[in-house]
């Protein structure tokens, strides 16, 4: 009991310290001076009065989506024994592996950089800065010379570094034992049975109502939509994230998506959020950094061919552009097993296929510093964990273990089939779950998924999906006789419907 | 009840009157207060290297040994109230710690008592997951009182065969330190406000509240001119009347 009432003390003075400094706190300030004036607080149950104010204006309510948010996104310390870099990452090996693979990345960049000897940054002249300006909204014509950048790495690279990851403290003989891994990754993390998925997503079960599902055509809307609909519209009026964040569960209807993410990620938009996305803009304007190219270079290969996001080019170069250069995003840091570069670049390297995790984006949210901000917040809490070798559940690793797994357990034929021909499933699903899905699946599909994904908090669906997709076109699979046709088979995911692939695999598979 | 003890602590905050440590307090500083306020002091051990418990030939029997004992010896210091114990956890999946104590005077011989019983320290033992956590552990998750320990014997099982090896590490031992004058704040720490307080105190021979308010509120007031009229000269003391700086701490008794 003790030990419980020391946790809770610790948390509670834990997140305090955090929101002191946010400006949450000031404007709470500001507000319980203004209530003074009002004749209704009265001095001798000064602090009743206050609380009661603010429970009546609402701010009570903001108070509390601060303080669900904190506790969503930051780990809470856990021991006082343990050191920083045990909270990024408990286990060693794997803090060791995410050093090396840093040091290769930027060994890379390095030797780009002195290749086509160009600085890492470098401040515009003033034309050019002029000039900038005002190709703002329009610096998709821009055709700068990108043919000598190559991206720094693709999806490719890393899995065979999480390949190659090893414990040396397990036993990784020869020899088959009880628990070798017949997939690609060999690190022995805990992964979820389907029992405990079938728990964890319980409200995406057979008796319970889904947008993606139960609003199709054929499904009259008064079974399901209707009051999905409304129950929306409450949680919106309430502005409660978490109740906003159990609803979405069931997935969100397009007109609410956009406000009901923003509940979500606790982003508002307030006069100093615009004010620091102009001063992002402004450092854009002024500096030239070598990630931009880089930036430039990935939005031309991937999202400008791509037929649905190619008219939210401008868009992407907008946000991602000021979110090479937002410091606060050096904050998650603390619970990244990634480091920031010690050098010159601070922040995040984009990889073949970043911008992808905005393009989806684009279509919720048109005003650009709403846009940066939802993308920064759904870096922050998800994406950031997609391309950083770490043992939290929802890092690519144990994704990948997941993956295979309910393979292996689910459809042992198709998995060994694929093994022997030499087409390891993890190898054509891999590209899948780095982008979680953006760029594969049909844009309404992705939403909903992405849905889900913020419901949840966790990317432990993206498994699930792709060990789904996989045993939908299993039957096509089984013929295939090496990794050329199997990709093939797989090419094209942009007829699926997520949904009933999910609750099809989860509740209705005979195991 | 954490939005509840959430908004009690932000209004105190908002006051600005109490707890003005806090604006410099970091998770670190909380933590050593905390430690200091529950006062414990490390004690100095001797730690014999673990032996691995075997059926059978060690050389010849193929196969890794599942139980490791490593012993615990406190030379310097004497029989001790042991208060929490501390590791960092390597691969071990289960503990147990037996201890010997002095005995009352009637027994001959100290025996071992278990005071610690299959403590699970991992889960699922062939997985990752707690397999380098740092744990603590306490007096009062004991099966015994810890009140004379003078040897400790640590038990470590790890049924998997997957490991290599297994062991705790950074091995840590408290013992009570001396009762430090903060104790009202680990009572605060424990036992979070209730609201009743504040009467129970007023029955006390205290000033009236009103009178305390008023005289705080212009307080506010100066500090907030001072605030607002900031220069580089330096203010020098501030030399306050008599009433004010007792109604002040007086303040502090009220608002937990």
């Amino acid at each position: 009991m003790l030990q419980e009432e020391e946790d809770l003390s610790l948390t509670i003075a834990h997140i305090v310290q955090k929101l002191k400094g946010s400006r949450l706190y000031s404007q709470l300030e500001r507000q319980a001076w203004v209530s003074l004036q009002k004749p209704e607080i009265k001095l001798e149950s000064l602090k009743e009065d206050i609380k009661e104010f603010f429970k009546i204006s609402g701010w009570e309510k903001k108070l509390q989506n601060a303080v669900y948010s904190e506790l969503t996104v930051f780990p809470l310390p856990r021991h006082p024994a343990a050191p920083p870099e045990h909270l990024k990452e408990p286990l060693v090996y794997m803090r060791k592996a995410q050093g090396s693979w840093e040091k290769r990345i930027l060994k890379s960049l390095n030797s780009m950089c002195t290749e086509l000897s160009i600085p890492l940054a470098r401040k515009r002249p003033v034309v050019e800065q002029k000039e900038l300006l005002n190709k703002w909204n329009e610096m998709g014509t821009d055709e700068p010379d990108l043919s000598l950048f190559r991206p720094v790495y693709a999806p490719k690279d890393f899995l065979e570094v999480l390949i190659n990851l090893r414990n040396p403290n397990y036993e990784n003989g020869d020899h088959l034992n009880l628990k070798t891994h017949l997939g690609l990754i060999q690190v022995p993390l805990k992964v979820k049975y389907i029992s405990e998925l079938k728990e964890f997503f319980i409200e995406l079960s057979l008796n319970t109502g889904q947008l993606g599902i139960d609003d199709a055509t054929q499904v009259p809307p008064e079974l399901f939509e209707n009051e999905h609909v409304r129950l929306g519209q409450k949680v919106l009026a309430e502005q409660d994230s978490a109740a906003a964040q159990q609803y979405i569960r069931q997935g969100s209807p397009t007109a609410l998506r956009a406000e009901l993410w923003a509940l979500i990620l606790n982003v508002s938009n307030q006069p100093e959020d615009l004010l620091y996305y102009e001063q992002l803009k402004s450092n854009v304007i002024q500096h030239d950094l070598l990630v931009d190219s880089l930036i430039y270079k990935d939005v031309k290969l991937t999202a400008s061919n791509d037929d649905y996001y190619f008219v939210f080019e401008d868009y992407l170069y907008q946000v991602l552009l000021c979110f090479s250069r937002d410091t606060s995003v050096l904050g998650h840091f603390a619970y990244n097993s990634a480091s920031p570069p010690k050098s010159y670049i601070r922040g995040v390297i984009p990889f073949h296929g970043f911008s992808m995790y905005v393009a989806p984006l684009c279509f919720l949210y048109h005003e650009p510093s709403k846009l940066y901000q939802i993308f920064r917040e759904m870096y922050v809490r998800f994406f950031f964990r997609l391309h950083s070798i770490s043992s939290h559940p929802s890092g690519i690793v144990s994704l990948c273990l997941l993956f295979e797994t309910l393979l292996q357990t689910h459809l042992p034929q198709l998995f060994y089939h694929l093994r022997e021909i030499g087409a390891q499933p993890l190898r054509i699903s891999f590209k899948w779950m780095v982008r979680a899905f953006s760029g594969y699946l049909a844009t309404d599909q992705l939403l909903l998924l992405w849905d889900r994904i913020l419901g949840y908090n966790s990317l432990e669906i993206l498994a699930v999906l792709a060990a789904a997709v996989f045993a939908f076109r299993a039957v096509n699979l089984m013929e295939v006789t090496s990794l050329a046709a199997a990709e093939a088979v797989l090419a094209d995911l942009s007829t699926l419907k997520v949904m009933p692939l999910l609750q099809i695999f989860l509740f209705a598979t005979i195991t | 009840m954490l939005i509840g003890q959430l908004a009690v602590r932000l209004q105190g905050l908002l006051g600005g009157v109490v707890f003005p440590a806090w604006d410099s307090r970091t998770t670190e500083d909380f933590y050593a207060a905390a430690a200091s306020a529950m006062s414990r002091v490390q004690v100095p051990c001797h730690i014999k290297g673990a032996v691995a418990l075997q059926v059978g030939d060690v050389r010849t029997v193929q196969g890794r040994p599942g139980v490791l004992v490593i012993d615990v010896t406190f030379p310097t210091a004497g029989p001790f109230e042991l208060q929490e114990i501390t590791f960092k956890n390597y691969y071990t999946a289960f503990l147990s710690i037996r201890v010997r104590q002095v005995g009352s005077p009637n027994q001959s011989s100290n025996k071992w008592i278990t005071c610690l019983r299959d403590y699970c320290l991992m889960p699922n033992p062939h997985n990752e997951e707690g397999a380098q956590d740092y744990v603590s552990l306490y007096k009062h998750q004991m099966l015994c009182d810890m009140d004379k320990v003078l040897e400790l014997r640590l038990i470590l099982r790890q049924p998997s065969p997957l490991w290599l090896n297994f062991t705790l590490e950074e091995l840590q031992f408290f013992q009570h330190g001396p009762q430090s004058p903060s104790s009202a704040f680990t009572k605060w720490l424990s036992h979070p406000a209730p609201y009743e307080q504040p009467a129970l105190l007023l029955q006390q021979a205290l000033p009236d509240p009103d009178k305390v308010s008023s005289e705080v509120q212009q307080m506010w007031m100066l500090t907030e001119m001072i605030r607002a009229n900031r220069t580089t000269a330096r203010i020098g003391r501030f030399d306050v009347s008599c009433p004010a700086a007792s109604a002040l701490s007086s303040l502090a008794l009220i608002w937990p």
